[in-house]
């Protein structure tokens, strides 16, 4: 018989709770009992960070930690970016605006971590950008313009 | 690529998680989880059970106790790197821990969860050498302190019963004003290394009176030059006392794997030995 835990947690903002088999991972949770299609699992052994979430504000890889462990925590995946009436995060607005996507499977984890890295480093250079992108990989861009838009988002968030 | 079933526990106590090692059979203790969990998805470990240590009691945190660290084995590496009496007391360990992985796994992972680990490449286990760093580690029949030369058994083994668990560890601090290199070189920064340098350097008027010297992803465990180290001493902090050093790194036993073979590890050796005492010579506050 499958091993489960109850859990209760906040995603996005809102209060949610479930039943969850132990060993599955936040990543395969949140997209699969919460239908938050956006976190997207690549490699599923922490390495391409494309499934990258913050969890109480950190930047961590949701295909290593468990569901249950995400009890009573704060959770924002990349649907919880944006602002309540739509208008995108900066960070996405200069991705849009900079090339900074092609087909798009990166972009979650690319914009969760910049997120995180840039509440923290709010002027990087562009090697910090670089280094803060390393756990993240994409093979269509070849990340010109992703660093591109996390300077020019920086910036913008900067001027406020 | 998902876990196979395995029980859960989530213990809030170090005595706790120990009764539980004892009670199951193939139990295995989750720490950060940078290293288990890819394995578990892997499925290259499978365990029947899992036993959470990120609830337990005490186990994180850092105390200053003047002449050394006490590190919890949870406390995450991310915190080490922000610990301002880390970074005043052991300068070494967060240079060392930018090259550990990603700014995300650093998060999660733990400095207990590396040494217990134990990749022959991770940084924590190179560190932790030349530091001569003493662990705690906690069993049914209560606790016992294994200095880092015990610690590594095997490749990837660490000196810890299927029924212990590492609870501390402890870092001697060096001198005020020492100087301390890391020099490491990966395929891409975030990788394992293929071989990385750490180094620490007392100089008193110019001369060096205490040196050490750790070697990792070389071989299956990191290598102290105590060679090396000892013909440092009483030298002049120097290019030429650097280059003896980086000579006697060129000797050592190194792996060949896939990627590498062994003279470039041995050549890598010599030339990050050199860079990272000279990093260290640098920084040392005395007139070197």
């Amino acid at each position: 018989m499958a091993d489960t835990r109850d859990i209760e947690l906040t995603v996005n903002g809102e209060s949610r709770s479930a039943t969850v088999e132990t060993r599955t991972s936040l990543g395969d949770f949140l997209r699969q009992a919460l239908g938050l299609t956006g976190t997207h699992l690549g490699c599923e052994h922490g390495v391409c960070g494309a499934c990258t979430v913050l969890v109480d504000g950190e930047a961590v890889r949701s295909c290593l930690m468990l569901a249950v462990q995400a009890k009573g925590r704060e959770v924002t995946t990349v649907e919880g970016l944006s602002n309540p009436d739509g208008t995108l995060h900066p960070l996405q607005d200069a991705f849009w605006r900079n090339h900074g996507l092609q087909c798009g499977f990166c972009t979650p984890g690319m914009l969760t971590s910049l997120a995180a890295f840039l509440e923290e480093n709010p002027d990087p250079s562009e090697r910090e950008v670089r280094e803060a992108i390393s756990g993240n990989i994409c093979r269509c861009t070849g990340y010109q313009g992703i660093v591109d838009a996390a300077l020019d988002a920086a910036k913008t968030m900067r001027e406020g | 690529m998902k876990p196979a079933p395995f029980t859960y526990h989530d213990p809030t106590s170090a005595a706790e998680a120990v009764a539980l090692l004892g009670a199951h059979e193939d139990a295995k203790l989750l720490a950060g989880g940078q290293s288990l969990m890819p394995m578990l998805n892997m499925r290259f470990v499978v365990a029947d059970h899992v036993i959470d240590l990120n609830g337990v009691e005490g186990l994180a945190g850092i105390n200053n106790t003047g002449d050394a660290l006490e590190i919890g084995a949870m406390t995450r590496q991310r915190d080490l790197m922000r610990d301002p009496a880390v970074a005043a007391k052991a300068p070494i360990m967060p240079e060392a821990l930018e090259w550990v992985g990603h700014f995300q796994t650093r998060n999660r992972g733990t400095i207990g969860g590396s040494l217990c680990h134990l990749d022959p490449a991770a940084e924590l286990p190179c560190l932790m050498a030349a530091y001569d760093a003493v662990l705690t580690v906690e069993g049914p029949d209560g606790a016992r302190e294994v200095p880092f030369t015990e610690w590594p058994l095997a490749y990837m083994i660490p000196n810890l019963g299927p029924d212990e668990l590492l609870t501390k560890v402890t870092v001697p601090t060096w001198a005020g004003g020492h100087g301390y290199g890391f020099s490491e070189f990966a395929r891409r920064h975030g990788d394992f290394a293929i071989v990385a340098v750490a180094a620490l350097l007392e100089i008193d008027g110019g001369n060096i009176s205490r040196a050490a010297i750790s070697v990792g992803g070389a071989d299956v465990k990191p290598i102290r030059l105590e060679e090396a180290e000892s013909a440092l001493a009483g030298q002049a902090a120097g290019p030429d006392a650097f280059k003896a050093a980086g000579e006697v790194a060129r000797q050592i036993d190194a792996m060949s794997d896939t990627y590498v073979t062994s003279a470039y590890r041995q050549r890598l050796a010599a030339t990050l030995v050199e860079r990272a005492l000279d990093k260290a010579a640098q920084r040392a506050g005395g007139s070197a």
